[in-house]
């Protein structure tokens, strides 16, 4: 009998985009409540909400878990995309890792100023190009299998193709040299849950634009 | 027949040393292979070896893993750290998230200007003091036992520790307002091989110095 998880962060992609994008593959659904102001922010504070002090926060099995890693970590675990062994479970953190790193680039993207946003956007591409999507490529290659991890769907791929489609809204032509990428992208958006999810009118949150820096700097009373 | 794992990185604690407290922990013997010049760490590329171009690199169970977080998962895992259930591990992880948080500051710290050290050293002890040390004296509090979680020793007991002793460094007396954590210090501490590996001639790297920074810098052509 248990609840659907409520997510409690902005009404925003940043590091809760991560969580949307697994829960809805598992085909669970979900709630949101969205951090509007600072007293609402300090509310959840003072109800000791927060372990440290920080969103993502996500309430799940009677747990009010924080840490994007730790929270996506048992989603996976709980819906059957964490490998079936010890051994896929640490190809699985790998390949979630490297891609982690490269959406880190993109996630502070509209934190800076349009000159480092240019050479951000440069370093993104070839990030992009020269260092993840080749491995991701090669993987493919050298296993021949639909998906990253034991030939089943897994939190790898869920965390590739965010990957993916997020990179191409800043450089399009980025897999133009992957087509291996490219056949992959297209399996999986076509994967019930994941293309309902693509639809609008889903739980995906559009592109961080100023406007949601500036309010999230609100909020945390950043300057 | 395995052979001990083999750790790839320079000699010096950075993303490498909480890998060294985990074995140590878990009482499994490594070697190592430190880098100390550019044409080492670009063979180690040539032959392929470093999935994302990076190191931490550990050669263990067959696997050349990279990702100091799935190289960690899977120590934890394979030697019974990482709790004995979903919900255990899901605690594990957010623990070892906000200790990773904090250890990350201390991690950027050499690299910075001398001017930004002071200021940092002072943010370090803030937070510390402000967002995870009471998160943690609260568990120990709440729990009422010596371990973080599940009553036994785990993952997120260690890196607790090594946080601890790294904060310390930089501030001898940040543990006052804490009984709880100074009692957690001390018990952990006292655990035969850890104690070992406290004292001097153990495989634990000293505090980062100027000619840990430059080999850094030399070796990943960071300037």
């Amino acid at each position: 009998m248990s609840e659907k998880p409520k997510l409690h962060y902005f009404n925003g992609r940043g590091r809760m985009e991560s969580i949307r994008w697994l829960l809805a593959p598992a085909g669970v659904e979900f709630e949101e409540e969205f951090l509007e102001s600072r007293e609402w922010y300090e509310m959840l504070l003072q109800d000791g909400a927060l372990l440290f002090q920080q969103v993502p926060m996500v309430e799940i099995d009677g747990m009010k878990m924080v840490q994007t890693r730790a929270i996506l970590s048992y989603i996976a675990g709980k819906y059957n995309l964490y490998g079936k062994d010890l051994k896929e479970r640490a190809w699985i953190d790998m390949y979630v890792e490297g891609v982690r790193d490269l959406m880190d680039l993109i996630r502070v993207h509209h934190k800076l100023s349009p000159q480092e946003q240019q050479k951000n956007l440069a370093l993104i591409g070839e990030k992009a190009a020269t260092r993840y999507f080749p491995v991701y490529e090669k993987i493919l290659k050298d296993h021949k299998d639909d998906f990253l991890v034991g030939n089943q769907l897994t939190w790898a791929d869920v965390q590739l193709i965010e990957a993916i489609l997020t990179v191409e809204e800043k450089v399009p032509t980025i897999l133009s040299e992957f087509l291996l990428l490219q056949a992959f992208k297209a399996r999986v958006s076509s994967i019930a849950t994941i293309k309902k999810f693509l639809q609008p009118g889903s739980q995906r949150k559009p592109p961080t634009d100023e406007k949601a820096v500036a309010f999230t700097n609100r909020i945390f009373n950043r300057r | 027949m395995a052979g001990k794992p083999k750790l790839y990185y320079f000699d010096g604690r950075g993303k490498m040393e909480s890998v060294r407290w985990l074995l140590t922990a878990a009482g499994v013997e490594f070697e190592e292979e430190f880098l100390k010049t550019r044409e080492q760490y670009e063979k180690l590329l040539q032959d392929g070896a470093l999935l994302f171009q990076q190191v931490p690199m550990v050669e263990i169970d067959g696997m050349k893993m990279v990702q100091t977080r799935a190289i960690l998962s899977y120590i934890a895992g394979k030697h019974n750290l990482y709790g004995k259930d979903l919900k255990e591990r899901a605690l594990i992880d957010m623990y070892v998230g906000g200790t990773d948080d904090l250890m990350g500051f201390i991690m950027r710290f050499p690299f910075l200007s001398a001017e930004d050290k002071e200021k940092e050293c002072a943010h370090i002890i803030q937070k510390a003091t402000s967002r995870y040390f009471p998160a943690y004296e609260k568990v120990l509090k709440d729990r009422g036992q010596a371990f973080l979680v599940g009553n036994r020793l785990s993952w997120a007991d260690v890196h607790l520790l090594e946080a601890i002793l790294m904060v310390e460094e930089k501030s001898s007396d940040v543990l006052s307002e804490f009984p709880r954590l100074q009692a957690f210090k001390a018990n952990i501490s006292s655990i035969p091989a850890i104690k070992k590996f406290l004292e001097p001639g153990s495989q634990r790297k000293p505090v980062p110095d100027d000619k840990y920074v430059e080999t850094v810098r030399k070796v990943l052509w960071m300037y």
